[in-house]
């Protein structure tokens, strides 16, 4: 269990602020956020490479706030790998041994159920100038996991990588934390990966945490317009509720229920909203008429903006119902979303 | 660059000028002396010992730049904090305060009448005019060079490195001796080549402070002006001759490990 109670930490340029978080034993927790948001810094306060002002850091019962790093438990896997240059792989991944007191027995089964799960026995005996990015990652995996820390940081440790390796590191982490008892915190700025790894999250920005939570929390329910547009919700609308209606700009969106608030914010996944020629004989609460103003190539998907009134909706479509629907800028078409589509806050 | 631009013609012409400008008078003094003039300085004592004194002088110096010079360095690399620059200006400073100054400055706090020159004398350890004011003096002038070089050196190993160590359960310590030191060495060895380089070319500040013991540069100034140009190149050519050769090894050296990384 990690617990982080009220850390602050002042660098010359850039301070974090208030940090609280909460990640459970064993659990694979992921701290998302935009670069330069802190979050390497908060990896490496939690790994006492940075002095913290105050506040507490708490793993298991021990509070390690002032403990050097070497006495933490927590170890650290970098994007950059940070293997040793000098010493074979075999050398990286035994280097802990020489601080720890394991019984050789014991050291020898984890070594080769790390060899084993990450694939690594044909490199044992190189080094690592010439290994490809995926295979130095996987040494830098079973490096750190060789002393079964507590904790272990994940330093955007995908991003570097090519596709196809990626894959595998990702299916090779899932693999890893399945069969130990490390709890896992790794920083992302990849919703997939978040997905396919974790239950729970944290994004941080300019220093704090903004939002805690369930992936599917922060992906569907984010707390504030800055994690509303950082999980891709592009159509954000500051808006007045009267009773189970929202107001914004001068349309009227029916939202299925009445919120707390007297005005807040309204928030749709453009991939939530449906385009259309005729109106559709569906559920959906709410259709507009619009106006095609954009229509902009996103690779696999286009982004349409249809202008309701003074309201800009961003809508994902494939290029096939791009082409099937004749979309093109200046054209009428009808826009429509379920109300539980809505996030309202 | 394409060869057709007059720009190219400039550069290739500036640098045959500087090689002609540089190797023309060394070639030059090399080959002056006569094998036979060579042979005959080398069986004088007292060219051998200056020779010696000024290779051993000159490697003390690096030595105790190594010890002293090397946390320094690491700091200097690592930390930041007020003061840093004047800090790095104050070991810039031998490097441009004008040789006999460095001879002087030396001497005055040296001498009896200050204090530091009195705990020497009470310790018996003699400066003017000594072995120990040689190193002094030397270590003085070749420091800098020291510490700049594996400054870099340590700057070009990613912290993240150590970070990794740390976690992994390594003291600093333990982190440094495993971790930066193997992959400083090399550094550390230009450093000790740029030091005593420095150190065996020293001749302003040592004559002022220990005209005897005589090193090699001293000596082969008094030679030039006792019995001319022709009884001087002798002994630069040996001086020179051993010096390249002692670095051509440490080079080497450090090449051949080069490759094992």
């Amino acid at each position: 269990m990690i617990k982080i109670e009220n850390l602050n930490i002042h660098l010359s340029e850039f301070n974090l602020r208030d940090i609280n978080l909460n990640i459970e034993e064993n659990e694979f927790f992921i701290l998302m956020g935009p670069t330069g948001a802190g979050k390497t810094v908060l990896l490496e306060a939690l790994a006492g490479l940075i002095k913290t002002k105050s506040g507490n850091i708490i793993i298991g019962k021990k509070n390690i706030t002032k403990l050097p790093p070497e006495k933490r438990g927590v170890g650290i896997v970098y994007q950059d790998y940070s293997l040793f240059p000098h010493l074979t792989v075999l050398e990286n991944i035994n280097y802990g041994l020489h601080f720890h007191k394991i019984d050789k027995p014991q050291a020898e089964k984890r070594l080769n159920r790390l060899v084993e799960d990450l694939n690594l026995s044909h490199l044992l005996k190189r080094f690592p100038l010439n290994l490809s990015g995926g295979e130095l990652q996987r040494v830098a995996l079973a490096r750190a996991l060789m002393v079964n820390p507590s904790v272990l940081l994940l330093d955007e440790p995908l991003s570097a990588l090519d596709t196809n390796f990626r894959e595998e590191i990702r299916a090779g982490l899932k693999r890893l934390h399945k069969n130990s008892n490390v709890t896992f915190l790794m920083v992302t700025h990849d919703f997939a990966e978040a997905l396919s790894l974790a239950d729970r999250a944290a994004v941080m920005n300019n220093g704090i945490i903004e939002q805690t939570g369930s992936i599917e929390d922060i992906f569907q329910r984010p707390d504030s317009t800055f994690v509303a547009n950082f999980v891709g919700m592009k159509n954000l609308f500051a808006a007045q509720f009267r009773d189970t209606k929202a107001l914004t700009g001068s349309i009227e969106i029916e939202l299925g229920h009445k919120p707390a608030n007297s005005h807040g914010y309204i928030a749709i996944r453009p991939e939530d909203i449906v385009l259309s020629k005729e109106s559709l004989a569906s559920s959906m609460r709410n259709s507009f008429r619009g106006t095609v103003t954009g229509v902009l190539d996103q690779g696999l998907y286009y982004e349409v903006d249809v202008m309701v009134e003074n309201v800009t909706f961003k809508s994902l479509i494939t290029k096939s119902s791009l082409f099937e629907l004749g979309i093109q800028e200046g054209i009428e078409m009808l826009l429509s979303f379920k109300s539980t589509a809505i996030h309202n806050f | 660059m394409r060869s057709k631009e007059p720009f190219f013609w400039i550069t290739i012409s500036c640098g045959i000028v500087i090689m002609a400008f540089i190797l023309i008078p060394l070639v030059e003094m090399m080959t002056a002396p006569s094998f036979a003039m060579l042979k005959e300085t080398i069986k004088d004592k007292d060219v051998v010992r200056s020779i010696w004194l000024s290779i051993y002088t000159a490697g003390l110096a690096a030595i105790i730049s190594f010890v002293f010079g090397t946390p320094l360095a690491y700091l200097l690399a690592r930390t930041e904090f007020t003061g840093k620059r004047l800090v790095e200006s104050i070991i810039d400073l031998p490097i441009v305060i004008p040789h006999p100054v460095v001879g002087i400055a030396i001497l005055s706090v040296a001498g009896r009448n200050h204090w530091i020159g009195q705990i020497f004398s009470d310790l018996g350890i003699r400066i003017m005019g000594s072995v120990t004011g040689i190193v002094v003096v030397l270590t003085f002038v070749g420091l800098p060079f020291y510490v700049n070089a594996v400054k870099n050196g340590f700057e070009s190993i990613s912290p993240r490195l150590e970070n990794v160590s740390r976690s992994l359960g390594a003291s600093m310590f333990s982190t440094f001796f495993r971790i930066t030191f193997p992959l400083a060495w090399r550094s550390m060895l230009i450093g000790i080549i740029m030091c005593s380089a420095r150190a065996i070319s020293e001749f302003g500040a040592v004559v002022i402070v220990a005209y005897h013991p005589m090193i090699a540069p001293v000596m082969i100034y008094e030679r030039f002006e006792a019995y001319g140009l022709k009884y001087s190149q002798p002994v630069a050519v040996w001086l020179v001759s051993v010096c390249l050769a002692l670095f051509l090894i440490l080079r080497i050296l450090t090449l051949r490990n080069k490759q094992e990384a």
